[in-house]
């Protein structure tokens, strides 16, 4: 006996079904009962029921990439605020194999960066990683902080979300799983791709949203509705997007075709070069090429990044 | 015997009227507003987040604090800021009604932060406190067994009655504030402060559940109606 449908919008110790069914995630079971324990909505897949929360907070879980803030430099790592209960750790081995370098010359308290959680211990600290394309330091532009259940929702099927917006606004977003989002682009457009975003969050849970996000954008930048040429397929396209359900295996997927997409349209962009080797840091061709420049010119022209100094005095 | 009126107009067992609102404030996990009667209380949640403090944290679980505060304001002759011997009371029952309910064993060593603020006070502010704190607890996100739910009965002119407002809990005979997870019936808090024979604290106790079973459809309302937008 189900009590309730696909879905529905639980709350905690609701009963969702008898006996025979089996209790997945965000459900517990109590004298034959399947309950919810958290407020969501229902799962429902052959007679596994699962709530997916409306609000979590972020666990960290080996092979996410995250949005992480320097906490804290300390002897041989940095400390760093990953937006979850659990910080994380980037060992400096992590950041330049055996060498031993000053750590606050290369990461200082306060940057932002883009990681990859290498690994989770015991007691759940998440060990990170710079390693994969486009991990490193951001520079300039905002972070919005949505709910990390959130973040498929954003990204939106295969993507369509998240390119959507980055079309139209112009602006470059790149979305850690643990809900922090980074926005760069002009700086009105940066403010309006953070209320859409704000406003997916707000919303993540009813259908039918890609289409009031474009409408929103299309409003916002052009002054006018995009014209009707596709709302049809569009219509039957959205409806199943709400599928929360698998996420974690969806968002993996996406996560990976965003990324994919990003590197692609980074490596479009040849004017902005000399800023899009400083967001990878870490990176052969980084050093190779600042090595030409230092000899074309000799001169410390990036000296403002102490990332770019930091790697010219030590190759030279 | 029963049908006598209360110095409010209420029936013996009639509860103050109540508002509850979920998700109030921006920059917390999770918050609740709650009206009863003449009390005011927001309650703030945040967490889980890394517990700064070391003694505190639990290898297997997460662990909760609550603080329960009366602002200078929210009673008629001003209250000198600041915890006192009342407030350290209630901020730990408080947290030992809540406990039983949450389901921490996924966060261990973390700690979940409950700030209760009294903004007005008219009598049962524990309990309407317990109340709307499960509402923020639900907001923030943390799996729970139950939505824990108060509700006060008491004795007043020789009757047993439900949910003392301030006049009935200073000139009454009786206070018993109860606590319980409405979908089992299982009592997390009971407190019991006068003169009650056994049969009329059998009967508070009933009152008092029956109490806390409509509040809590009160509690569920309002955390649909925040989501639930079409």
């Amino acid at each position: 006996m189900i009590y309730v449908e696909n879905k529905d919008l639980v709350i905690p110790g609701q009963v969702l079904a008898d006996d025979e069914y089996y209790s997945g995630r965000g459900t517990f079971k109590e004298n034959g009962k399947v309950c919810s324990s958290l407020m969501g909505l229902v799962s429902l897949r052959n007679k596994k029921i699962r709530v997916i929360p409306l609000k979590s907070k972020y666990v960290p879980k080996k092979g996410d990439v995250v949005i992480g803030k320097i906490n804290d430099v300390r002897f041989s790592m940095w400390d760093v605020d990953i937006n979850s209960p659990y910080s994380g750790i980037l060992p400096a081995f992590e950041v330049f194999g055996r060498e031993k370098k000053e750590l606050n010359k290369v990461y200082d308290v306060g940057d932002v960066l883009f990681l990859r959680v290498v690994d989770v211990d015991e007691i759940k600290k998440a060990k990170l990683g710079l390693k994969g394309r486009g991990m490193g330091k951001f520079k300039g532009g905002i972070i919005v902080d949505i709910a990390p259940t959130k973040v498929p929702r954003l990204i939106g099927k295969k993507g369509s979300m998240i390119n959507m917006i980055k079309d139209k606004t112009n602006c470059k977003i790149v979305v850690g799983q643990n809900g922090l989002v980074w926005v760069k682009g002009d700086e009105d457009m940066e403010q309006l791709t953070k209320d859409v975003i704000h406003l997916i969050e707000a919303e993540a849970h009813t259908s039918g949203l890609t289409n009031k996000i474009k409408n929103k954008l299309y409003l916002a930048i052009d002054g006018e509705i995009p014209p009707e040429e596709v709302p049809e397929e569009e219509e039957e396209f959205v409806l199943e997007k709400p599928k929360l359900q698998n996420f974690k295996e969806e968002l993996e997927q996406e996560e990976k075709e965003a990324e994919e997409e990003k590197q692609e349209e980074k490596e479009d962009k040849p004017g902005d070069d000399e800023e899009e080797k400083e967001d990878k840091p870490n990176i052969a061709e980084v050093i190779e090429e600042l090595k030409r420049k230092n000899k074309k010119d000799n001169t410390f022209s990036y000296g403002e990044s102490s990332m770019n100094s930091f790697i010219l005095n030590n190759k030279k | 015997m029963s049908e006598m009126i209360r110095q409010d107009g209420r029936k013996f067992d009639e509860l103050r009227p109540i508002k509850i609102e979920a998700g109030v404030l921006e920059r917390a996990d999770g918050s609740a507003y709650l009206e009863v009667g003449g009390n005011k209380i927001l309650v703030a949640v945040y967490g889980p987040r890394e517990s700064y403090i070391r003694r505190l944290l639990e290898p297997n679980t997460g662990v909760i604090r609550v603080r329960y505060n009366m602002a200078p304001f929210s009673v008629d002759d001003r209250k000198r800021p600041g915890p006192d011997r009342r407030s350290s009371e209630i901020s730990k029952i408080t947290a030992d009604a809540l406990r039983p309910a949450l389901m921490l064993e996924n966060y261990p060593r973390s700690m979940i932060d409950i700030y209760i603020e009294v903004i007005e006070a008219e009598g049962g502010t524990r309990c309407a406190g317990i109340t709307a704190a499960s509402v923020a607890l639900v907001d923030a996100g943390i799996p729970m067994k139950d939505i824990v739910v108060g509700c006060a009965a008491g004795k007043v002119n020789d009757e047993v009655v439900l949910d003392l407002s301030e006049y009935e809990d200073k000139e009454g005979q009786a206070d018993v504030p109860l606590a319980i997870m409405p979908r089992t019936g299982e009592i997390t808090l009971l407190q019991s402060d006068g003169n009650l024979t056994e049969e009329e604290f059998a009967k508070a106790i009933d009152l008092a559940m029956e109490g806390c079973l409509e509040v809590s459809k009160l509690q569920k309302e309002a955390l649909m109606k925040k989501y639930s937008t079409e």
